[in-house]
């Protein structure tokens, strides 16, 4: 009597069940991640390669499904029937357009390049343990729901999922006191970024009355958008809290810290695939929603953008510990990708897309060569600690100067040619000024990489360095070295061809906008 | 009835007094994440006010996630929090300066 009332009420809502195709990868990769999950409870630590070899298939199976989850049958389709190149499901929260899927594959392959760089780490520290990547694996189901994110609630909720699997990614290695610190001090800055971001979208959605970022679009086209005081407010909010996840100045006060504090292999996480996830946020937010307040955005991002190119540059010179080096060029990076993003056209959009996967790309090399040299107890994480690489081992020493060169933006590494697009994108929007700063900027900052290249090629190991032990590299299989190889070489090889990621950036965006 | 307005205001009352107590204390970690909640809620308040006033339901679904969230955050938190204090036997926010940012 009662179950027969209650289906009464029920069936007039006409609950349809949404179409679950375009998320069969985040479905995959949760049911996946979840297995492994229970697989690792039952396994001694001797079998934890199985947890790895697990996570790794994992995360290849969805990169193939993310990639033929969009063929030219249903592309066509959504084509006839909406006009855009994208399919969108759980009533248009959630969608699969082009460039979520170049965003996800590259989400996901260097996810896989980050574990096999990480398993010798790990293991030598008595880290070697499932949790390292269940959390990991939960993070990139966070990053995946993040860019495919078409409400602002999605967009949360994405950003949680990875945000919380990152902070006790960071506190991992429990017994160590700077760990600890480090995963405090990214949880309180997190936060506080999470609340900023939450408070601007409950003043846009108060204002348009919307979560979904297409109606808020819409609602805004016929308004007069940079007159209204609440939607500025909101706007600010949002500025802030993404700010904070992309780590630019001035909200960049956790990202030395983070960087430095946490195990290398975590770090090597936190500064790659993520960094494609918050553009993705950041496109979607204010390139997909607030579009019509372009005018607003893109003064505050060229302040911001500027701010990041000063401090993250000059600031790194000072540096003595590449880990610290790295964040802090990490922020001058940032405030790359936002230059492309403030030039508020395509062709600015695409190029910041290619800049933030190629420099993922680089990031991710230049931290395995830090894992490389590193053994238990010693972290090599000294600038010093590279010193005489070229005698000790010559093949990597030239791949840490490819991956140094195409952070600095020299020919023919595929730096170069990210920063060029990015500067032509901003020059092409008539901001002149602010490409001419991030030229002076580059050269700055190419003072500090050049440095480390130096001190691998003209300056002698001392005595400490030139230990016996350290001669031979850390206990890292074929697989390790393998990937490293490719990783520098792929730095080049795209930086003299980049034309055919750089064109994929370019369809995605269109198709996208 | 009472105005949308007297809400936001209470709102934005709230979140001040959450971003003023993370930057002013300097003293006790307890206190950093007891100002993230309150963050979190003075949120929530803006968001059931707008959703009232709008008459959409969607406002209060998020508020739902929110609290959600919040509960693993905080739990997330007090982990953190708990592994720091047994590195290092307190939990001053001041005592927190190994590294410099």
């Amino acid at each position: 009597m009662l179950v027969s009332t209650i289906v009464a009420t029920l069936i007039p809502m006409q609950f349809a069940i949404p179409d679950f195709t375009p998320a069969i990868p985040e479905i995959f990769l949760l049911v996946g991640t979840c297995l492994v999950l229970l697989v690792d409870l039952f396994l001694k630590d001797s079998n934890r390669y199985v947890t790895y070899l697990l996570s790794q298939i994992v995360l290849l199976t969805t990169a193939v499904l993310v990639i033929s989850g969009m063929n030219d049958v249903n592309m066509a389709e959504a084509l006839q029937t909406t006009g855009k190149a994208s399919l969108t499901t759980f009533s248009d929260m959630f969608v699969l357009d082009p460039m979520s899927q170049v965003l996800k594959v590259s989400i996901l392959l260097i996810t896989v390049g980050v574990f096999v760089y990480s398993r010798p780490y790990l293991k030598t520290r008595q880290m070697y343990k499932g949790e390292y990547f269940t959390l990991g694996l939960f993070a990139v189901l966070g990053m995946m729901i993040m860019v495919s994110a078409k409400t602002m609630l999605i967009i949360y909720l994405g950003l949680e999922l990875l945000s919380l699997a990152m902070y006790a990614m960071v506190a991992f290695r429990r017994n160590d006191g700077r760990a600890s610190e480090a995963g405090m001090k990214y949880f309180v800055l997190g936060a506080i970024a999470s609340g900023m971001l939450l408070y601007g979208m409950s003043i846009i959605y108060g204002v348009t009355g919307s979560l979904h970022l297409d109606h808020i679009d819409n609602f805004m086209m016929g308004h007069d958008v940079m007159k209204n005081m609440g939607l500025l407010l909101g706007l600010s909010f949002i500025l802030v809290g993404l700010g904070f996840k992309l780590g630019v100045v001035p909200f960049h006060m956790w990202v030395p810290d983070v960087y430095d504090g946490s195990p290398t292999a975590v770090t090597l996480f936190l500064g790659t695939a993520p960094k494609i996830a918050a553009f993705a946020m950041m496109f979607r937010l204010l390139v997909e929603g607030l579009d019509e307040m372009l005018l607003g955005w893109q003064q505050i991002l060229s302040l911001l953008a500027a701010l990041s190119l000063f401090i993250g540059n000059i600031i790194a010179i000072a540096q003595t510990n590449i880990k610290r080096m790295l964040a802090y060029s990490t922020i001058s990076h940032m405030g790359f990708v936002l230059l492309g993003i403030l030039a508020g056209t395509e062709v600015g959009y695409a190029s910041s897309m290619f800049y933030i996967i190629t420099y993922s790309i680089v990031a991710m090399g230049a931290f395995g060569i830090i894992i490389l040299l590193s053994r238990d107890g010693y972290e090599a994480d000294r600038l010093i600690d590279l010193q005489g690489l070229s005698t000790r081992h010559p093949w990597y020493a030239f791949m840490m100067m490819l991956f140094l060169f195409s952070m600095a933006g020299v020919p023919p590494t595929v730096g170069f040619y990210a920063k060029l697009s990015v500067l032509k994108a901003v020059v092409g929007a008539e901001v002149v000024w602010l490409a001419v700063f991030a030229v002076v900027m580059s050269v700055i900052g190419a003072y500090y990489y050049l440095r480390a290249i130096k001190l691998m090629y003209f300056d002698q190991p001392d005595e400490f360095v030139g230990d016996e032990e350290l001669l031979v590299p850390a206990k890292s299989g074929f697989d390790f070295k393998l990937l490293l190889s490719v990783n520098g070489l792929s730095v080049l090889a795209l930086g003299i061809l980049p034309g055919a990621l750089m064109s994929l950036c370019v369809l995605a965006v269109e198709a996208s906008l | 009835m009472i105005p949308l307005s007297h809400f936001l205001i209470v709102g934005a009352l709230l979140f001040s007094i959450a971003v003023a107590g993370i930057f002013l204390n300097r003293k006790n970690m307890i206190i950093l994440l007891m100002c993230i909640e309150l963050m979190l809620l003075a949120v929530n308040l803006n968001f059931i006010a707008f959703s009232h006033y709008l008459g959409d339901m969607a406002g209060q679904v998020f508020v739902f996630f929110i609290l959600t969230v919040a509960a693993a955050e905080a739990a997330i938190g007090l982990a953190i929090l708990v592994t720091v204090f047994r590195n290092r036997r307190t939990i001053n926010v001041q005592e927190l300066d190994d590294m410099k940012g």
